[in-house]
């Protein structure tokens, strides 16, 4: 096995962690027994810089692997965050090579160009250390966003029917299996310039609400939506689409919150 | 250079709406400046005018067409996909959009030869 090596001529990278280069999807893969180049975002809320590190390249290895194998062969103090790793949970969101990503299920083969790989915290969130963000801004827009769930019966009342092929609840299916990974957010531009968006993964999720037959809350889930950072915000650059792991399409949620808040105004109700 | 998750063809077209939108908005001032000579006359619209015949302008004038084309297109993109029920095709009407502003950009430019 080769020894990991950390070299002192990482890049300062300062309040600019999400940059990087070389994320073709075509890029060449390493050979088993080759080394992979890797450099690793380290620092905390007030900067930090790439550090550099050999790692022994693995057949089926994925990013994921490449940072676990870091933390214990190389760098035991690297933070970084994940739990179940086949790509379930939504916790271990970096960005490789420019390109946010679910790191358990993205292959170096994949992603790596020329045997290289530059990994960093996602963007559009605060850093607590390393690799790992701070998910409250996200959690908190999917609360502004109304997207929980507003029961209108008790358990005495009938449970309401649902007919898995009308258009609203198949609209609610194609949008529903959400992980809460944040790669839409780190990849949304629109995040980046304007605080108040609520982003596309809460937007995503008040679009499945509003499909429910069961959820009684549609007026003051486009109440807010409606308002300033809701749905009318967003610029379709479809950046979370093409970049969500599950294969969800936010754009369109989005795009049908747009119709529903316009179809409501010119009803005259808000 | 263009950051590694923007490279998708609905984000370059987001930015080829917004960068037209920008340049005709830089345009607009010296469009309406030009019909202002008329306040003044006929004669300085028209010296302006004579301005306009000059071979460099002609060919600027069809950036200027396709311009308005690409934005004229992009934005019934962007209202189509607002407002019409949904269409998985926006790679498909984006590139439909820029290939009918060049092919506008490009009669305007046939016209000229």
């Amino acid at each position: 096995m080769t020894t990991a090596q950390k070299s002192g001529s990482g890049t300062d990278t300062i309040g600019n962690h999400g940059t990087g280069e070389g994320a073709d999807e075509s890029a060449g893969s390493s050979a088993p027994g080759a080394a992979l180049s890797v450099s690793v975002w380290r620092g905390g809320p007030g900067g930090g810089r790439f550090h550099d590190y050999e790692v022994p390249a693995r057949e089926s290895q994925t990013v994921l692997d490449v940072v676990s194998w870091i933390q214990q062969e190389a760098e035991p103090a690297l933070a970084y965050r994940f739990a179940c790793r086949v790509g379930m949970c939504g916790s271990c969101a970096m960005t490789v090579n420019g390109v946010p990503r679910w790191t358990c299920r993205t292959h170096v083969q994949r992603v790596a160009a020329n045997g290289r790989l530059q990994i960093a915290p996602l963007r559009n969130l605060p850093v607590i250390r390393d690799l790992a963000v701070d998910m409250d801004p996200f959690f908190e827009r999917w609360t502004a966003a109304e997207g929980r769930f507003h029961p209108g019966t008790t358990r005495h009342d009938p449970m309401a029917p649902v007919d898995p092929a009308s258009p609203a609840r198949r609209e609610a299916d194609a949008a529903i299996e959400c992980i809460n990974c944040a790669v839409c957010h780190a990849a949304c531009d629109t995040v980046a310039a304007d605080p108040d968006y609520l982003g596309p993964a809460p937007l995503n999720r008040a679009w499945t609400l509003l499909n429910d037959a069961k959820d009684e809350g549609r007026d003051a889930i486009l109440d807010a939506v409606a308002g300033r950072g809701g749905c009318l915000s967003c610029h379709s650059m479809g950046s979370c689409t093409r970049h969500c792991p599950n294969g969800l399409d936010p754009m369109r949620a989005i795009a049908g919150l747009k119709r529903a808040t316009a179809l409501r105004a010119l009803r005259g109700r808000r | 250079m263009i950051r590694p998750h923007r490279r998708h063809p609905l984000w370059l077209a987001f930015a080829l709406h917004r960068v037209s939108g920008l340049l005709l908005a830089l345009f607009l001032p010296a469009h309406f400046g030009l019909l202002g000579t008329a306040l003044n006359g006929a004669e300085p619209l028209d010296a302006a005018l004579a301005w306009t015949d000059n071979p460099l302008v002609k060919f600027a004038e069809f950036g200027l067409v396709f311009l308005l084309a690409v934005h004229m297109f992009g934005g019934l993109r962007l209202l189509a996909l607002e407002f019409l029920p949904w269409s998985p095709r926006q790679k498909t009407l984006a590139a439909a959009a820029v290939a009918l502003a060049a092919a506008t950009g490009g009669a305007f430019a046939l016209q000229l030869v």
